[in-house]
């Protein structure tokens, strides 16, 4: 079970957006496995504070994997080695005594750094401004069994919906394309039969906010699935691009 | 103030009264709705839906949420699934069973009138949810589907996996971006509520910090709406999100606004035990899994055994011997007691003797280890993520958590807080849920109050109200804005040694003792001899670090603490004076020979109602009476 390991964090840090950023080693010895990766930042803030030096900045929040506050890269991978992960369930248990982790940033056009690992993801939110959504208002809706949807197809949306906006996909592409994220949301909709008269238009705005943005085209690698950690499929980026012709 | 304003609540029978009085309610006229404003503070279920919702009806809002995303509320996080009385499965479910579970779960320490209107509500919402998009599982026929939960012998819980929460959120933030993209909400993220503002007793806007400058900004409204969540995270390890806090209810309490019931805390047995001191939070396993999981500890007092050595005979299933009818199944108040029980007793197991084993292995070897990975895959998967055990070959460790905090800033029928203009939504208010909450009932209601009930009562609130808006330079915004700078400064000036989080894992431990699962006299008075002494020892001795301006985590997080004290002592003063064991305050005198909770409707049928008088003050305890008229308080027994 638990065992305590040393750890060494290469971790960027950054002031300010205009202000030189670099790379600072931390050393942690005897630290458990029991803790997550956010655990041990928690650990090394509280010894930075006590020294009278600024913490490490880093989002998070639930700490769950649910609510995609968290993100950075580890040894240059979005979100850590392990596939389906969010990084913040990444637990010391997956590393060697004596690792080395570097910690950086997402690095995208349209996420400017705000310090150290924090990015401004703003942008997700206005794309999904430009469409991602019924046009409903409250007082406005039939019956829920009124319109039928087969089982295999609401759960063939859900698993486009359970997209958590974490930016990993962004950050892993060459790109730094948002196509798997705004084709989750166009996929999520188009499934299903509340989401069909806005279904064109949609699906032309997104793709149109994607660019004004500044997200670059799809890069064709797939590392976007292979980080996502609600393990999203890239075949929806193919399905996205019939779906605007 | 004097005393407790006049709960509004609707004459003659509580069936219909919600109609009734919506009915009644004054209107705005479409041209005079654009020129009002409303200020939404949380983007969670309760306020999302209601941003939209006003901002659909052509009011202009403002929206403040701590969060990069109005996605991220903490409503995200929410696995089971949401309650509506539908009779969806056939099986005879009803407004009215649905109300009765509803105050029954709560051990009548609800307002009927509330509970009756949250029912009547509840169909509705999932036809809003449905219409909004949310996947919501189906049957093959292309039906809704449903499945049952804790407290409730019908099937009324609808679900989309075990995302509900966050799949409903969704559909509220979606309906909230369009708002925004329509041009009458406007979204500020990365902001704190740190002060509200009045101006003659009536809520008119609050004083932010942007997170990402440390300026204070001043946001002016006709009407403030909280809907900030609770305050679970006052225990430190929780399973709330690390950021939940308590600022916005606290700051408005301060300022006048009654605080209800604040021990009325739940505490949900099934999470993932606490293990080394570093550990941030409690992760949650769906109570779910006490369907197919037996509860045991060792017999013997200090078997330090592996639990594969333990051989039948040596092993107390608890729960199935306390509570033979409901066994595993029993009720999240006494499950959670139970296994402290047992821990306190030495039986407990794991790091420190703080956990009991939820053992899949009976189940296994009935059914095949197939079935049972199907239905939690993901819970054993996560499980097995953050322990590194594999819970199919080893039982699982499983501790209580406090998970929802039922008390609340005190509202009115109209949800309206006793200052006047402040509108409090979801689990920020006192809410239907009483004493205890229901499984898959807290998305309903944050749901009800913000799509359907807030924005009735606050048109018929701006509809008499027909004051303009303050100037941002109005001298009431610049005290408010000076009260928050100068606990910003006092904070910064401290320069102890020790970090913030130092001090919050004391007052939660402190907290779990003293005011958690089980409560007695003499551990609350002890109790708040010790935050007495904890909080002024952070005031002297904690280090934050500057600068005000520009992101800094660690003086939000101090902020947040400093609020947490405040609100710890009146949770402990609340449990002192509550002498009766109801819900999940469980007062250890106040217990049957076997150990079950005793109520006393005679002196305790009624709301506490907590009145600050400033700092040095003792607050003041309203009561308001609890009236039953469509279903008289019986005994909850379970065994």
């Amino acid at each position: 079970m638990s065992r305590p390991i040393s750890l060494t964090l290469r971790i960027w840090r950054q002031d300010a957006p205009q202000a030189p950023g670099a790379f600072h080693s931390y050393r942690l010895e005897q630290v458990s496995t029991d803790l997550s990766l956010l655990e041990v930042l928690d650990l090394l803030n509280e010894q930075l504070i006590s020294a009278g030096e600024r913490p490490v900045q880093f989002e998070h929040d639930c700490r769950e994997g649910i609510c995609g506050s968290c993100g950075f890269l580890v040894n240059g991978q979005a979100h850590g080695p392990r596939a389906a992960t969010s990084v913040c369930q990444l637990y010391l248990r997956q590393f060697a005594d004596g690792a080395t982790l570097t910690l950086e940033p997402w690095r995208a056009r349209a996420f400017p750094l705000i310090q150290d690992l924090a990015v401004d993801r703003a942008a997700l939110d206005r794309l999904l401004s430009a469409g991602g959504y019924c046009s409903v208002n409250v007082g406005q809706a039939p019956d829920a069994n009124a319109i039928l949807v087969g089982r295999d197809q609401a759960l063939s949306a859900f698993d486009t919906a359970t997209c958590i906006g974490c930016g990993a996909c962004v950050a892993s592409c060459r790109n730094a394309s948002a196509s798997l994220f705004v084709a989750a949301k166009l996929a999520h909709l188009a499934q299903l039969p509340q989401g069909q008269p806005e279904r064109r238009r949609r699906a032309a705005a997104l793709q149109a906010a994607m660019q004004v943005e500044g997200f670059g085209s799809c890069s064709s690698n797939l590392e976007c699935e292979a980080v996502c950690p609600k393990q999203i499929s890239a075949d929806w980026i193919s399905w996205m691009q019939r779906e605007s012709r | 103030m004097a005393g407790l304003p006049d709960a509004r609540l609707p004459a003659g029978p509580i069936a219909g009264a919600w109609r009734r009085t919506r009915e009644e309610l004054p209107l705005v006229s479409p041209l005079r709705k654009r020129q009002l404003r409303v200020l939404v503070v949380g983007t969670g279920l309760a306020g999302a839906s209601a941003a939209a919702t006003l901002a659909e009806q052509g009011y202009r809002v403002t929206v403040l949420s701590y969060h990069d995303s109005p996605r991220r509320a903490h409503s995200v996080a929410a696995q089971g699934g949401i309650n509506a009385a539908r009779d969806n499965a056939g099986d005879g479910d009803s407004i009215s069973r649905l109300f009765a579970d509803t105050l029954r779960g709560g051990d009548f320490r609800a307002r009927e009138a509330g509970c009756m209107r949250l029912a009547e509500l509840s169909s509705a919402i999932i036809d809003q949810a449905v219409a909004q998009g949310v996947p919501f599982a189906r049957e093959y026929g292309g039906m809704l589907a449903t499945r049952s939960f804790g407290g409730a012998l019908v099937s009324r819980t609808f679900y989309a996996r075990g995302q509900t929460g966050q799949q409903l959120l969704y559909g509220a933030t979606q309906a909230l971006l369009r708002q925004v993209a329509a041009g009458r909400i406007t979204l500020l993220c990365r902001r704190d509520l740190v002060e509200l503002i009045t101006v003659d007793g009536v809520a008119r806007g609050a004083v932010a910090r942007n997170l990402l400058t440390g300026e204070l900004e001043v946001h002016t409204a006709q009407a403030v709406l909280l809907a900030t969540g609770g305050y679970s995270n006052v225990y430190f390890l929780s399973t709330n999100a690390l950021k939940s806090n308590a600022s916005a209810i606290w700051r408005a309490h301060r300022q006048g606004a009654l605080f209800a019931n604040p021990c009325f805390t739940q505490i949900h047995p099934t999470c993932i035990p606490s293990g080394d001191p570093g550990q941030s939070k409690l992760t949650l396993m769906s109570e779910s899994l006490r369907n197919d999981g037996r509860l045991w500890v060792p017999a013997a007092a200090g078997d330090r055994r592996d639990p594969a050595q333990i051989p039948e005979a040596e092993r107390d299933y608890f729960l199935e011997r306390l509570y033979p009818r409901y066994a595993n199944m029993a009720p999240r108040d006494l499950a959670s007691r139970r296994a402290r029980e047992r821990c306190n007793a030495g039986h407990g197991v794991g790091p420190g003797g703080r956990s009991v084993y939820l053992d899949l292995r009976d189940a296994i070897a009935e059914q095949g280890l197939e079935p049972i990975a199907q239905r939690y895959g993901n819970l054993l998967e996560m499980y097995e993520r953050i322990t590194g055990d594999d819970p199919t070959t080893t039982p699982l460790r499983i501790y209580p958590a406090p998970h929802y905090t039922m008390g609340g800033l005190w509202v009115d029928y109209q949800l309206m807080s006793s200052i006047p203009g402040l509108f409090v939504l979801g689990e920020a208010n006192f809410s239907e849920h009483g004493a205890n909450r229901l499984g898959a009932s807290a998305l309903m209601q944050g749901l009800a109050d913000g799509m359907f009930i807030a924005p009735a009562t606050v048109t018929a609130w701006l509809a008499g109200y027909p004051t303009p808006e303050i100037a941002a330079d109005h001298p009431a915004c610049r005290e408010a804005r000076a009260r928050a700078q100068a606990r910003i400064d006092a904070l910064l000036a401290v320069q102890g040694a020790r970090p913030v989080d130092a001090f919050h894992r004391e007052l939660g431990a402190l907290m779990i003792e003293r005011c958690g699962i089980s409560r007695d006299g003499e551990g609350l008075r002890a109790g708040l001899a010790e935050l007495a002494a904890l909080e002024q020892r952070f005031q002297v001795e904690v280090r934050v670090p500057g600068p005000a301006s520009g992101p800094n985590p660690e003086l939000e997080k101090g902020l947040r603490l400093a609020d947490f004290f405040g609100l710890a002592q009146l949770m402990l003063r609340d449990a002192l004076a509550r002498e009766e064991s109801c819900g999940a305050h469980f007062r250890e005198e106040h217990q049957s020979a076997d150990g079950e909770a005793r109520r006393d409707d005679a002196r305790f049928a009624h709301i506490a109602a907590w009145e600050h008088r400033g700092d040095g003050t003792e607050p003041l305890r309203h009561a308001e009476p609890l009236a039953f008229t469509a279903l008289q308080p019986s005994a909850r027994s379970y065994r």
